[in-house]
């Protein structure tokens, strides 16, 4: 293996697996918050007990999101030396700013949170949680628009003489319109995995332990479900606007999506292929015809560009080459994601109506459907991704930099190898920890309050303390 | 002033709010090896970090953001040039992070032990590393016409840099010693103190090593006057520490890493990364620099807000001002 090709295997594991814990703690905090200022508002200790319990799995989760967080920022340097060199001028202002605007906001004020339980007065300390959620969705959009130059890079000039991309139009960057698109459908599907991680958690509490706090689970239950419903209908309006998007800026994105070969008005939407995706053989396949016009263009008669005639273009554009990514990796992706997130959804409506009027469903296959629902949406938003990332190459920055071109040139093989690694060994045991602690504390259940105490006592034993 | 300079200016103040911050964080994490007797001394040592230390790192990942925007070039050569360190330091963070936030989940003296010496280690292995790249940086490193770092591991382990090396390690010991005597009462507060003043005399030795040895390879008189500035507070913050002025040993230390930086920095400027090979293949704040644009636009956004971050990292110091015992820690 080459340096690219171990960069990209790098870039691709530390980053999927990074992102395994950042939906859930931009959605959690919310519904944290959102449980804690029903207890505020109403005095209702259970869902208090409901906020101690689900902020602490938030916090275990939100652990590793920092811990694996720390390598995103500084291997843009390490391996992609020359990327960083061509799109620092535009690239790193959104990073910085993430920081500065996001990250401080977060850090500072979960400490405030976790820690301010008997320091601070309830509607302050509750004000923190609310402050560091929305640290944690800023943080999307800033991080989102960095990817979204990559996409559709906007607002820049190449400077022929420096080599690189630099910025004219820090507002252009800012209102991209992959940008647009793709923050509300990231922030839908993020509240898809916290709806499904709190519905899934407590629909398994009140199952598993019925004579437990199942009356205190079940509203916890259909908070969930009704968060992760409301944010699938969500993810598919976004969806849909966001394949308009790319269709309109990587036409070649969709066109693999579909394995489409061919210039198609109307073109179908193919739901299965059996055969040779490479366009050589096709076994079988089922498809709806005129669907993906209609997502691609709005109407049902539209034309969708095919792979071929997009090759012929570029290789006139941008010189000889392959400009098609790799057709399986994004048609089966692309289907991978909805699957899920539709699986989801529906498992999540079949929970709904199991638990309708008060009930409490017995059957296994339910108690099966509760462990699983919550992997459902975070796997729909890793396959959105490899997609979205799989389906931009050959380019790093479309149409500007191939991804080749951006690897570092001073880096040897044994550097990254190492690298690669050690942080595939490292997170493959932080896995295995991390699983472990939240499965102890969901079957731990609902913690006991402590007795108020006297707050001027200055010897009493901290609220919380590591 | 030239926005190259004031971004200069600006990534040094940076680096300043990190060590200063994630100094005493490191010194606390090493103290757990030798400081405490018991858990519940280990609980007392974790938690006067435990609301902030994660506010504080974030000053490293600001640091970094903004060398991308404002140098994407420095931030290129120094990231993929010192990379073995770099991955080290990285791996160190992480381990140490997963240590301070799982430690306590689990009431298991062999699984606390592990995260024990998880954060140790995390905590030595950045207070040495970071040393070391400063000091290279400084120093000056194999770096060709194109900006490409050609050296190997070897390069970085001067003496000079293993110098920088030990300063930060012994200097944060001491450190995160008075933010302890600062944080907490009954023995250990004591014990902090004796040990941060014992270490104190070997770090003030090698401090004192380094500052003179960068003012004679630098030559200029603001490196030598910010030298002497480092050594002055450094040993006032001991002679306070004897005194048991807790707040102004810390003070102490804190100007003095402060200071230390700031001194790097002086030593560097105008250059960002020092060519060892060929002077005119260093990284300068004009060669490393982003557009005047790009610029401008993060100089508002930095003006706007750092005060407000500082402001608020601030009040979350002062509503965990209490000292901690271990009476306070609970069961």
């Amino acid at each position: 293996m080459e340096v690219l090709d171990l960069a990209r295997w790098q870039f691709g594991i530390t980053t999927v697996y990074h992102f395994f814990f950042v939906p859930l703690t931009i959605g959690l905090s919310v519904l944290v918050a959102g449980m804690q200022t029903a207890w505020w508002r109403t005095g209702d200790e259970r869902w208090l007990r409901l906020t101690k319990f689900f902020g602490k799995l938030f916090l275990i989760n939100f652990a590793m999101g920092i811990a694996t967080g720390i390598v995103q920022e500084f291997q843009f340097g390490m391996n992609w030396s020359d990327y960083s060199r061509f799109v620092g001028d535009i690239f790193g202002a959104p990073l910085a700013i993430e920081g500065l605007l996001a990250f401080f906001l977060e850090s500072t004020f979960l400490g405030l949170w976790i820690f301010g339980w008997d320091r601070l007065k309830p509607g302050l300390h509750l004000a923190c949680l609310w402050i560091a959620a929305l640290g944690t969705v800023l943080s999307a959009y800033f991080i989102l628009a960095a990817n979204s130059f990559m996409q559709n890079p906007v607002g820049y000039t190449f400077n022929a003489e420096k080599n690189r991309a630099e910025l004219t139009d820090f507002g252009a960057v800012m209102t991209n319109k992959v940008l647009l698109a793709t923050f509300p459908h990231q922030i839908v599907g993020c509240f898809m995995v916290a709806g499904a991680f709190v519905a899934g958690v407590a629909l398994w509490q009140m199952m598993r332990h019925p004579d437990r706090d199942a009356s205190t689970f079940q509203p916890a239950f259909r908070l969930g479900a009704v968060v992760l419903l409301v944010a699938g209908l969500g993810t598919m309006i976004t969806g849909d606007f966001q394949g308009k998007v790319m269709t309109e800026v990587q036409p070649m994105k969709m066109a693999a999506a579909e394995g489409l070969y061919d210039d198609a008005a109307p073109a179908p939407f193919s739901l299965l292929t059996v055969g040779t995706l490479d366009g050589s053989e096709e076994v079988f396949k089922l498809e709806i015809p005129k669907l993906l016009s209609f997502l691609g263009t709005g109407t049902f008669d539209g034309e969708v560009r095919g792979i071929d005639s997009l090759q012929a273009e570029y290789e006139q554009k941008y010189g000889p080459g392959d400009y098609a990514p790799n057709v399986p990796v994004t048609y089966w992706t692309f289907r991978a994601m909805i699957t899920a997130g539709g699986l989801a959804m529906l498992a999540g409506a079949a929970m709904l109506w199991s638990t309708r009027g008060g009930r409490t469903p017995s059957s296994r296959w339910m108690l099966r459907a509760a462990i699983v629902l919550p992997l459902l949406p975070m796997a729909a938003n890793s396959f959105g991704w490899i997609f979205t990332e799989m389906g931009r190459q050959p380019w790093v920055v479309f149409g500007l930099m191939p991804t080749a071109s951006g690897v570092s040139p001073s880096t040897s093989v044994a550097e990254v190898a190492t690298s690669l690694a050690a942080f595939t060994a490292l997170y493959g045991v932080l896995a295995v920890i991390e699983v472990r602690l939240l499965l102890r504390y969901i079957g731990k259940g609902l913690p006991e309050l402590d007795p108020p105490r006297d707050r001027d006592d200055i010897d009493a034993p901290l609220a919380f303390a590591y | 002033m030239d926005l190259t300079t004031f971004w200069f200016i600006l990534i040094a103040v940076l680096w300043v709010g990190y060590l200063v911050l994630e100094g005493f964080d490191f010194g606390v994490g090493m103290l757990m090896a030798v400081l405490a007797k018991d858990d519940r001394e280990r609980r007392v040592l974790l938690n006067t970090i435990g609301p902030v230390w994660d506010g504080n790192e974030v000053w490293l990942i600001v640091a970094g953001g903004a060398t991308f925007a404002a140098f994407p070039e420095w931030y290129a050569t120094m990231f993929s040039g010192f990379y073995l360190p770099r991955l080290l330091i990285l791996i160190a963070l992480i381990v140490r992070i997963i240590g301070i936030e799982f430690r306590s989940k689990r009431d298991d003296a062999a699984w606390r032990r592990r995260c024990d010496t998880a954060i140790v280690i995390g905590s030595v292995v950045p207070a040495v590393l970071w040393g070391v790249a400063l000091a290279n940086i400084v120093r000056g490193v194999p770096i060709d016409a194109d900006k490409e770092y050609v050296g190997g591991l070897l390069d970085l382990l001067n003496p000079y840099g293993l110098l920088g090396g030990l300063v930060t390690l012994s200097v944060f010991l001491v450190h995160g010693a008075f933010f302890v005597g600062l944080k907490t009462e009954g023995p250990i507060r004591e014990r902090a103190i004796e040990l941060g003043v014992r270490a104190g005399v070997v770090a003030a030795a090698l401090t004192t090593l380094f500052v003179v040895w960068t003012a004679v390879r630098d030559g200029g008189t603001a490196v030598w006057i910010l030298g002497a500035l480092v050594l002055v507070a450094f040993v006032l913050g001991l002679l306070s520490a004897v005194a048991r002025l807790d707040g102004w040993a810390f003070t102490g230390t804190s100007v003095a890493i402060g200071l230390l930086v700031v001194m790097l920095f002086a030593a560097l400027f105008p250059d960002v990364m020092v060519s060892s090979l060929d002077p005119l293949w260093s990284l300068t704040t004009t060669n490393a620099a982003s557009t005047p644009y790009t610029l401008r636009i993060m100089s508002w956004v930095a003006l706007a807000f750092t005060p407000i971050v500082v402001l608020y990292q601030g009040w979350s110091y002062w509503v965990f001002r209490r000292r901690i015992g271990v009476q306070h820690i609970p069961v």
